[in-house]
């Protein structure tokens, strides 16, 4: 029995359920995909795998044989490595002493025989990782790939990759779908975490779909397709298709020259921007994770300093004004982070006190009266289904999904003239997604600018009238939408302009 | 196999017995001591407890001023610790206020009697509020750190105090004793129902702080930078100007404590006049939840137990260490209870065959 099962898995965490009597199998020599909305209690499974967390009952069997995995020191020793969102690597130090670090031996590294056992085995799954390299000099992709072959070093052969494609460009989801294949082709297990569809469509054997903590179920990729997976995820037929909402494009109403900005240590992360955006446009912004896209909207908005260069609303000039004059000339940041909370919300205080965060000082008087706040706090809850147990509840209690929620329902309640946001369906689930995409579309007829900063390039390409790409604080190339494909952006992200590919087309 | 896992949200009758739970085992292991140490029968101590707190109307009233100073003082660190500026330095605020208000008392003592005291109130909550504006501007300016500098700035104050006592202020006519000059009448608080006005103040403030807290702007802006800078930067809060203004009314509340201890309390400028209510009520501040109406229950029965406490040294006979020892079983009790409201122990093996822990 080649497989490695997880049988009868529970966890819960205080009153939430976050996996369900769940059976689960992977064969050895297979990609086998988990899929599922978030909150589905993928990573949680997974981590229970990992030796991270520990079922509340269930049990773990590997070739036939149970293992009681309760720590990841034992989940390695078992062969099972997982590679995680966020890399857990040591900046200042090279390849090759990242993966001995942490070791069990006799207290003296023999880096000789390490450093061939390593090649062998990058040479084996064709990694081609440089082992003097530092960390630091590596991209998002080398740094992936140094984690998988750190684990491999370890004698993993049961990999668990955490959604590896968040970070990627589409030319480094190649490299890694290469890698991937090479694993399965060794015989090694391959559970591949993600909510991108397509991508599970193409590279996995066989997917297995979770819905609020159980097993919904186990499919051959070949059998299945988008909409009877999104179906699966969901609980219910959805509609796949954005609208894209055609709007009489107005005159220019954000007019970006020459910004620059230079983050603490002088470095600059934003290299002389120009751009517009017209009312009722929608302009996207596409870029891998920390290209200057956090500090482009925290400029506009007045919260990060501008070096130099001009940022113009209307007719008026927005750099050197407070963030609070800002907002009230009606431009809305909503920048959703990694942890969703970020700065935008409060998180001890209920949502009703997150409903006035910004407009609490244009009550008149001493005191604030919280009834209008309260009414729109029941209307958000309703238009975008937030689940809570009432208005007064701290958001920091809610779910991740409901917290997001709760900060675009405030945004696009005070329909601003401008609208800035940064990744808004981070992490939600495919309904919700296309209701914002649809409440974005909604605002964008009303003849607000929109600046969109997403992260999925079908949303960018299906929901923007343009799209700019960054790549290290500088724009590679403003393209329209309608014409552009994810080749084209892929490589505008990876740093290569339109002139450069002009060049090679002509070539 | 002892795990410890996070409880959902409790109910708060329970988290409430829990607490009461938390006391009720504090009398118990200190019941425990003083069979063991004292050989004393523990019931006589806390009846005498008890009545050495309210056995007398002197005894009452003697717990009501202890509790009146000790709830202003906490009300001022409650601001602080809600905007999480950890004002350690009530004690130098509760000195400087006092040194503040002394001075009018001291240098106009024939002023009209009201006209004095509500000049020395306003001299107290200055003297309190710009003591405490200093670590606030530092902080606000050069983002130090508060926790350090309101410490230290508690010996200035009190070394200040001690200066004058020992040199410019020391009253001529003590034969050469180090104190300084009793107040004229005009400048000691009356009295209502037998206790210093101060306890109306008292009752008063825990209602505007309140509403300050949880009804204005200000208490908003206050909580929104207390939980993140950034989120405060990015709702347009002016941040150096709530930081310096919370902390001035924290330092404030401080001083009036001052003032009233001068004026009511000791009727004299001295050294001992703080008497660490300062530092006592960040414990009231922590065991009120920063919430006033809270905080005011919890000082009182604080100031009943150190009542009780030195009561007991004479009636029964026991060091006060013995009194210390049953706060300081009550505190450690009550906080260590607070572990059990957010988690629970579970014992057992994490992997169980049977399938109990599901919800249908």
């Amino acid at each position: 029995m080649d497989v490695i099962s997880m049988k009868g898995i529970t966890k819960i965490f205080g009153s939430v359920v976050a996996n369900k009597d769940i059976d689960f199998e992977v064969k050895f020599g297979e990609i086998h995909a988990l899929l599922g909305e978030n909150g589905a209690g993928k990573s949680t499974l997974v981590n229970m795998l990992s030796g991270i967390y520990i079922p509340d009952s269930g049990s773990i069997f590997i070739r036939g044989k149970e293992f009681k995995l309760t720590s990841p020191r034992t989940a390695i020793d078992v062969g099972i490595g997982m590679i995680h969102q966020h890399y857990k690597l040591v900046e200042i130090m090279t390849a090759l002493e990242n993966i001995m670090l942490g070791q069990k031996g006799q207290g003296f590294l023999h880096a000789n025989t390490a450093r061939k056992r390593i090649e062998e085995l990058s040479e084996r799954f064709q990694l081609g990782v440089v082992l003097d390299k530092k960390v630091y000099d590596m991209s998002v992709g080398e740094k992936q790939t140094l984690e998988i072959l750190k684990v491999l070093y370890r004698g993993a052969d049961i990999l668990i990759l955490d959604e590896p494609t968040a970070v990627l460009t589409p030319q480094e989801t190649e490299k890694l779908f290469l890698v991937m294949n090479r694993m399965k082709d060794e015989g090694c297990a391959v559970i591949f975490i993600s909510h991108k569809m397509n991508e599970v469509l193409r590279i996995s054997d066989r997917l297995t779909v979770l819905r609020k903590g159980e097993n919904v179920n186990t499919l051959e990729t070949k059998d299945t397709n988008t909409r009877e997976l999104a179906e699966l995820m969901v609980g219910h037929p959805v509609s796949l298709a954005i609208n894209r909402a055609e709007a009489v494009k107005g005159k220019v109403l954000l007019a970006v020259k020459n910004l620059t900005c230079v983050n603490e240590e002088k470095v600059q992360v934003l290299k002389g921007l120009n751009f517009t955006i017209r009312g009722g446009e929608i302009l996207g912004v596409a870029g891998v994770a920390g290209s200057g896209q956090k500090e482009l909207c925290e400029a506009i908005a007045g919260l990060y300093p501008v070096k130099k260069g001009e940022i113009i609303f209307g007719e008026e000039k927005l750099v050197g004004l407070s963030p609070r004059e800002i907002i009230t000339k009606g431009i809305s940041m909503s920048f959703v982070p990694e942890d969703r909370l970020g700065m935008g919300l409060v998180a001890s205080m209920d949502i009703v006190d997150n409903m006035i965060l910004k407009d609490y000082h244009k009550q008149k008087g001493f005191l604030i009266n919280r009834k209008p706040a309260a009414d729109k706090a029941v209307k958000i809850i309703k238009k975008l289904d937030i689940s809570t147990p009432g208005i007064h509840h701290p958001i920091k209690e809610l779910s991740g999904g409901n917290i997001q929620k709760v900060l675009l329902g405030r945004e696009l309640e005070a329909h601003p003239k401008l609208l800035i946001t940064a990744y808004p369906v981070r992490g939600l689930d495919i309904n919700v997604s296309y209701k914002i995409y649809d409440l974005i579309n909604e605002e964008k007829k009303k003849g607000e600018a929109i600046l969109f900063v997403g992260e999925d390039l079908d949303v960018l390409i299906e929901l923007s009238d343009r799209i700019m790409v960054l790549c290290h604080g500088e724009i590679m190339g403003i393209v329209e939408a309608a014409k552009t494909t994810k080749e084209e952006l892929g490589l505008l992200m990876a740093g290569e302009t339109q002139q450069d590919m002009e060049g090679m087309r002509r070539d | 196999m002892i795990r410890i896992v996070k409880r959902a949200n409790m109910p708060k009758t329970k988290s409430a017995g829990i607490r009461l739970l938390a006391v009720l085992l504090a009398l118990l292991t200190s019941a425990v001591l003083i069979i063991l140490a004292l050989s004393l029968n523990p019931l006589d101590v806390y009846i005498a407890l008890f009545k050495g707190a309210f056995g007398s109307a002197y005894r009452i009233r003697e717990v009501v001023e202890n509790a009146t100073v000790l709830t202003i003082a906490s009300l001022g660190i409650a601001i602080a610790f809600k905007m999480q500026f950890w004002n350690i330095g009530g004690e130098g605020q509760i000195c400087m206020g006092a040194f503040f208000a002394s001075f009018l008392a001291l240098n106009f003592p024939e002023l009209p009697k009201l006209l004095l005291l509500t000049l020395m109130v306003l001299a107290g909550m200055l003297g309190g509020g710009l003591w405490a504006f200093i670590p606030a501007y530092l902080r606000a300016k050069w983002k130090t750190n508060e926790t350090i500098i309101t410490l230290m700035m508690n010996y200035i104050a009190l070394k200040w105090l001690t200066y004058l006592q020992y040199g410019p202020w020391k009253d001529p006519s003590a034969l050469g004793f180090p104190k300084i000059a009793n107040f004229s009448d005009n400048a000691i608080l009356p009295e209502v129902f037998g206790v210093h006005i101060g306890w109306i103040f008292a009752l008063i403030l825990v209602v505007l702080v309140n509403i300050f807290l949880n009804h204005s702007k200000k208490g908003y802006e206050i909580a929104v930078l207390g939980e993140s800078e950034n989120t405060a930067l990015y709702a347009g809060i002016n941040i150096k100007r709530t930081i310096i203004t919370a902390i001035f009314i924290s330092g404030a509340l401080c001083g009036l404590t001052g003032m009233i201890q001068a004026s009511a309390v000791n009727n004299t400028l001295s050294v001992e006049i703080s008497k660490g209510i300062g530092f006592t009520a960040i414990i009231t501040t922590w065991l009120g939840f920063l919430k006033p109406g809270f905080i005011l229950v919890v000082s009182t029965l604080f100031a009943a137990l150190v009542q009780g406490g030195s009561f007991i040294q004479t009636a029964v006979g026991i060091p006060q260490a013995v009194a210390e020892l049953l706060q300081g079983l009550i505190l450690f009790f009550v906080l260590g209870c607070e572990f059990f409201i957010r988690y629970k122990i579970v014992l057992g093996k994490p992997f169980l065959s049977d399938r109990r822990g599901i919800k249908e």
